[in-house]
This record gives structure tokens, C-alpha cells and sequence, in this order.
């Protein structure tokens, strides 16, 4: 199994997974959103800097952490839908390992293509440096 | 452990995020909220970030996008406004959860809350303030 440091630790298994990658993801996206209300009070503030702040989202490094955001918020809003559904339906207890592998593969069949969009500054280069583009 | 669940079970804590409080009344609205506004911001915020990375490219945003295209009509400020407010909501309750988990002292624990709090207000105002206030060319309000 993972190990995880101790402020980390607090449920077995699946369980513990779950709820460790979402507390960290969480977290995560409620720095984004901070940042985020501020940049978009430049809008109206200090429309210069805000193009600059984009400027850099939409930049390589940019787009690999908006690949990140976006990883975070897809696993927080599946793994959150796993417990709402179990939280209001308990029998679904007895399945909840299943549940957690089925958050698994939506996260990739959904993340991937969307990964592969956001990062496409990244990879039509290449492409068209190949003669393929 | 499958065909034994019945109405009356206890549930195992291995499959729950947290369970819903018992006993105060304050604890059970938080646990609530958390489920709402969680339900929201599951067609709320990953609409937001569909839209704004495959309709639109982060190459393409700039000012002048925000205030003419983007929320040039009610629907989209409307939108990203009630996206706002549950993502305090829930994000600011969440984090509320983590502290508590994690800081001990008396003092310092209230002063994280308190701190948490008035930074939470303090986004809800300047995020309200400039979904209604940002003028679009064309009117559109």
C-alpha cells in the first residue's frame, strides 16, 4: 500500500486513498479560486495586468498546471459524487469499492481527451515539425 | 456485510467521507451544506471549466473577452455568480473542516477560523462586486 505521512492517515485502503487525494485536491482547488477572484478583479481593476496573468495560464507551464487544476477538479467532483451517493443511499456501502474504481475509470476516459485538448499548444508543434500537422 | 445492510445498519466509516453529526444542530447544517452546494458545483464548476478550456482557449481570454463575449449577457454572470457562491460556501466550509482537523490550540484555532471567515467575505464582496459591475460594450447587463 501507499504510505502516507501521518497527517495524511486516517482510513484503510481505498478509504483512506479516497479521502487523502481528496482533502490534497481540495485544498488545491481553493487556492486556484483565491487566485482566481482576484485575477478576475483585474478585469475591471487593471485590464493590462489581467492580460498578463492569462498570458502566463495560456503559456506551456501555464497549460501543465491548468492540466493539473482540471485533474483535481474532475477526481473532487467524482469521488465527492461517490460519497453524496453513499451517504444517501448506505447499501450502496457494499459496493463501495466498486464505486471507487468506476470514479477511476470515468476520471481517465473524461481527463484524458480533455488533457489532450488543453495541452495542445504543447503537442501540434511537434506534429508539424514532423510533417504530420 | 452486503445482504446484512438494512435501514438500520451502521454504517461502516471506511466508506464515508464524513459522517452527517449527531447532536449539534450547526454541525448538521454544515454537513448538509457541504452536499449541496458539492451537488451544485458538480454541474456548476466543471461547466465553467469545460467552457472556458474546450469552447474557448485560455489563448484567447483576455480583458476585453471577459467584459464583450464572455459575460456580454444576464445568463453567464448569472451562472458564474452561482458558481461563486457555492464554491465559498463549499470551499470555505471545507477548509473550516481541515482546520479543525488539524489545529488543536484554542487561540490559534479561532484565530484561523476568524481569519478564514472575513477572507471568505471579503471574496464574496469583490467577486460580487465585479460580476455586477463590470461594464460590457454593447450594454448587456
Amino acid at each position: 500500500m501507499i504510505r502516507l505521512p501521518n497527517q495524511l492517515r486516517y482510513r484503510p485502503r481505498e478509504g483512506m486513498i479516497a479521502w487523502a487525494f481528496h482533502r490534497i485536491s481540495g485544498i488545491g482547488i481553493f487556492a486556484f479560486v483565491l487566485l482566481h477572484v482576484l485575477d478576475i478583479y483585474l478585469v475591471g481593476g487593471n485590464p493590462k495586468l489581467y492580460d498578463e496573468v492569462l498570458a502566463f495560464y495560456s503559456s506551456i507551464p501555464g497549460r501543465f498546471l491548468e492540466v493539473l487544476l482540471g485533474a483535481a477538479l474532475l477526481y473532487h467532483s467524482l469521488n465527492g459524487l461517490r460519497i453524496i451517493i453513499i451517504d444517501l443511499w448506505p447499501r450502496m456501502t457494499a459496493y463501495q469499492r466498486v464505486l471507487w474504481w468506476a470514479t477511476w475509470v470515468i476520471f481517465i476516459v473524461a481527463g484524458v481527451p480533455g488533457a489532450i485538448i488543453i495541452l495542445r499548444p504543447v503537442w501540434l508543434p511537434i506534429l508539424q515539425q514532423l510533417g504530420l500537422g | 456485510m452486503a445482504t446484512e445492510a438494512d435501514k438500520s445498519v451502521q454504517v461502516s466509516p471506511v466508506s464515508r467521507g464524513r459522517m452527517r453529526p449527531r447532536g449539534s444542530r450547526r454541525e448538521v447544517i454544515v454537513w448538509y451544506t457541504m452536499r449541496v452546494s458539492g451537488l451544485m458545483l458538480f454541474v456548476l464548476a466543471l461547466a465553467h471549466f469545460s467552457i472556458l478550456h474546450f469552447i474557448y482557449d485560455p489563448g484567447a481570454q483576455t480583458a476585453d473577452f471577459i467584459a464583450n463575449q464572455r459575460w456580454n449577457n444576464f445568463f453567464w454572470r448569472a451562472f458564474d455568480w452561482l458558481l461563486l457562491m457555492n464554491v465559498l460556501l463549499h470551499g470555505f466550509l471545507g477548509v473550516r473542516t481541515v482546520v479543525t482537523d488539524y489545529v488543536h490550540r484554542p487561540g490559534l484555532r479561532e484565530a484561523t477560523l476568524l481569519l478564514l471567515y472575513t477572507s471568505a467575505v471579503l471574496l464574496f464582496i469583490i467577486g460580487t462586486q465585479v460580476i455586477l459591475t463590470l461594464p460590457s460594450a454593447t450594454g448587456a447587463q
